[in-house]
């Protein structure tokens, strides 16, 4: 037995554990499942719902197992008649306190809580305690939260502040007063909030969720008068299933694609499209921006050049580093640059006029819908996107139609801009847009393919919240000769902490990375605040590998090839960075107070 | 002035609360977070001697101390709004704490706060209208076998009765006018 392994028992079961892991994980590990409401894998237990009793021989109380140590000798016991009937009682508690209006609440398919009720086979609340008043704050354009649905379990808390950095929710007050929440329980437009919808994607019960556009969607399909046309981005086709029971990482892209058919939408589209169009446009963006370092040698270049896609990003880099607003690429993300090319190049093609016409987006993301908001992304003269859906909203559009999803045939999207390559799919994934922009760029400068295993650069994929690369650029074509031996040194980041690492980091070692990618939600937007829940490591994993899938079953991978893609260049955008592309395709960003108080009601 | 007021701050005068107004406090709350520079979780000791320099914590100098700790200011409120010791609203010149304590509560301090909110007139976490009393409740001082305790202002009155309040809060009005007259 090595030094750092102990024996104990679960359940009569004999077990050998790491020393440093809990009661909790340790059964995990054994495959032992112990219910919990609070406890976020990866992150210190928080010890608040206590769900997850045990029994331990020789100790004399119930003790939480997500935060009670192993030690040699121990023997658990996790479901015994005491143990269930404390977690009745714990589970009744909750209950007592819960505004659930569960028959008609958005979790009621889902809810942690309702479900744990029912295994406990709770069918009565002993206990008649005061509630919470429900209350809806509906401050912000992509979240609602609701305070009495609320059972401070603090997983937002977790993923708020550990995860994402931000620190928007925290307790507030105490005891039975205590609230979830922004400063002084104000409402959440009051602090620095992202809207990343990461407490959205953890939270147990329905006390935080996206603030639906479905009724306005429907609205429009609904009205003759409207050209309703969708774009569905990368993430939601290796999760959409999921919220039909199909298990996480079946790839789902024609049946949505029926789906989305039978809904009445006038035009079915890809946010891959644009996906491509950005790794053009942001792709020559980071070229400009080293030809100006490299052959001009100017020295107020603003390098490394930064991703723009994921809007929790921008906000956050708004709120904390407003000093690197130069290094951000001017690029508007692929839901925007769609946004603006349907309600113009395609508008002008189907001889609709623009203020007829409905952009409807299905999102793995909460800020998406901010986003569609901001005042720069009104380039059409109207607001480009109208509506954005989250993959969980387009779930519940498609059941609400009666629409059999697993028994759709497969179909494929519309033309022009439904057309996209392999390079696009994989913007879904951390490290993505970083490979489909150094496919493209390596192939620009070299005339070459990117001359790694199936295009792939495993350096950026994967789980790991900070990843680095390099590539060395050699036998470059005339245009490019300044690039000849230079090696393009980048790193991608996901989850808001390990962004702000990142910054640090470049900050700390100027001149050092050129191309900097990041991501808002871990594993980037395969595991969005808008995805079907509970999306754990395991769940990210395999939404991940269906991208993948997704990108080698196609013939065109890179970019520069998608023929669609080449075709608007021609007939409308001229050529990337033209003075089309800036009014539509490119935006800019401001400086914000992250400390500030808004005055609420 | 900067002399003037680290020396009240020393005597933790109520009188001199309402002459310090917050903007003019800010680089006294900086002198307090650099003293605190190089400490881990010093968020509450700064909290308490910005509290003790100006009579309570108003939302400005909260807002102040969230940036200069770059600590989010969902986390600053949390804990202010957590320990009952915090106040956001100014107090009167003498603090009183009733402690709801589990020992306090079993022998009467619900009694006893009940009378003070009779007697005084106010709610808790309000002060009265001469700005004299402020009326707070606390989560145990320490002094569980003195149960129930009231602390006012520094000083612990042990073993109070709902009907002994009225003089106990006359002293200070008595000594007040002791103190004016002298003045």
């Amino acid at each position: 037995m090595s030094k750092q392994m102990i024996n104990m028992t679960i359940n009569g079961k004999q077990i050998e554990t790491a020393k440093d892991s809990t009661v909790f994980q340790a059964a995990q590990k054994a495959g032992i499942k112990i219910p919990t409401l609070c406890y976020l894998e990866g992150k210190s237990p928080m010890a608040a719902c206590r769900v997850c009793v045990v029994e331990i021989e020789k100790v004399r109380a119930l003790a939480a197992s997500c935060s009670t140590p192993v030690f040699d000798g121990m023997v658990v016991h996790t479901n015994n008649k005491r143990v269930r009937d404390a977690r009745k009682i714990v589970v009744e508690l909750l209950l007592s306190e819960h505004e659930g209006n569960c028959q008609i609440c958005d979790r009621s398919d889902d809810c942690e809580l309702k479900q744990l009720a029912h295994d406990l086979g709770i069918r009565d609340i002993s206990f008649d305690g005061e509630k919470t008043a429900s209350y809806e704050d509906i401050s912000t354009v992509s979240l609602v939260r609701d305070a009495g649905k609320c059972i401070k379990c603090r997983r937002c808390i977790t993923a708020c502040n550990e995860t994402q950095g931000v620190g928007a929710l925290f307790p507030q007050y105490r005891g039975f007063e205590t609230r979830i929440g922004p400063a002084f329980t104000h409402q959440l437009d009051a602090v620095a909030c992202v809207q990343c919808g990461q407490c959205a994607a953890v939270c147990p019960v329905g006390a935080i969720t996206e603030r639906s556009h479905i009724e306005q969607v429907v609205e429009a399909l609904e009205d003759p008068s409207k050209t309703v046309v969708v774009q569905t981005a990368p993430a939601i086709r290796a999760a959409l299933g999921e919220a039909f029971g199909m298990p996480p990482g079946t790839l789902v892209t024609g049946k949505m694609v029926s789906a989305l058919r039978q809904l009445g939408f006038d035009g079915i589209f890809d946010t891959n499209f644009t996906a491509d169009l950005t790794i053009l446009e942001e792709g020559s963006e980071l070229l400009m921006r080293l030809h100006a370092a490299l052959k001009e040698k100017r020295d107020d270049v603003a390098l490394p050049q930064y991703t723009s896609c994921s809007p929790g990003w921008i906000q956050y880099m708004e709120y904390y580093f407003p000093e690197i607003i130069p290094n951000i690429s001017s690029c508007k993300s692929p839901q925007q640059m769609f946004g603006a090319l349907a309600k113009t190049y395609y508008a002008a093609q189907k001889k609709v006029d623009p203020k007829d016409m409905v952009v409807v987006s299905i999102m793995p993301c909460t800020a998406k819908k901010f986003e569609a908001k901001r005042p720069e992304m009104f380039s059409s003269g109207y607001q480009d996107v109208d509506y954005v859906l989250t993959t969980r909203e387009l779930g519940s559009l498609i059941k609400m139609h009666g629409i059999d999803f697993s028994s759709l045939e497969n179909s494929e999207m519309d033309s022009p801009l439904g057309l996209s390559s392999g390079a696009a799919d994989i913007f879904a994934n951390s490290g993505g847009v970083m490979e489909a922009a150094l496919r493209t760029v390596y192939a620009l400068t070299t005339g070459r393919n990117l001359p790694t295993k199936n295009l792939h650069v495993k350096e950026v994929s994967g789980l790991k919240g900070i990843k680095m690369a390099s590539v060395t650029l050699t036998d470059v074509v005339d245009a490019w000769d300044f690039l000849e031996g230079v090696e393009v040194k980048v790193a991608v980041a996901h989850g808001l902490e390990n962004a702000s690492t990142l910054v640090k980091y470049s900050q700390e070692h100027p001149g050092e990375l050129h191309f900097i990618e990041i991501m808002t939600c871990p594993g980037g937007c395969i595991g969005g605040g808008g995805q079907p829940r509970f999306t754990t490591d395991d769940v990210r994993r395999a939404r991940i590998a269906a991208i993948y899938k997704e990108d080698e079953g196609k013939t065109i991978r890179q970019s520069h090839e998608n023929p669609a893609i080449t075709e608007i260049y021609e007939r409308f955008l001229e050529k990337p960075l033209s003075e089309r592309s800036h009014k539509l395709l490119h935006t800019h960003y401001h400086m914000k107070e992250k400390v500030h108080l808004k005055e609420d009601a | 002035m900067a002399e003037m007021i680290d020396k009240k701050q020393a005597q933790g005068c109520a009188d001199c609360k309402e002459e310090l107004d917050v903007s003019e406090a800010l680089p006294l709350i900086d002198q307090i977070i650099g003293s605190f520079k190089t400490t881990k979780g010093a968020l509450i000791p700064i909290l308490q001697q910005t509290q003790n320099l100006l009579g309570y914590l108003p939302e400005e100098a909260l807002l102040h101390i969230s940036r200069e700790l770059d600590t989010p200011y969902s986390e600053v409120t949390g804990v202010v709004t957590f320990y009952s010791f915090f106040s956001t609203v100014p107090r009167g010149k003498h603090v009183i704490r009733v402690c709801l304590g589990t020992a306090c509560y079993v022998r009467g301090g619900k009694q006893v706060l009940d009378a003070l909110v009779r007697d005084l007139n106010i709610g808790v976490g309000e002060t009265t209208e001469d700005r004299f009393f402020s009326l707070e409740v606390g989560r145990c001082f320490g002094a569980c076998s003195l149960a129930p305790v009231v602390m006012i202002d520094e000083t612990v009155h042990q073993r109070i009765r709902p009907d002994k309040v009225h003089e106990l809060l006359a002293q200070y009005r008595d000594q007040d006018q002791e103190e004016g007259a002298h003045a």
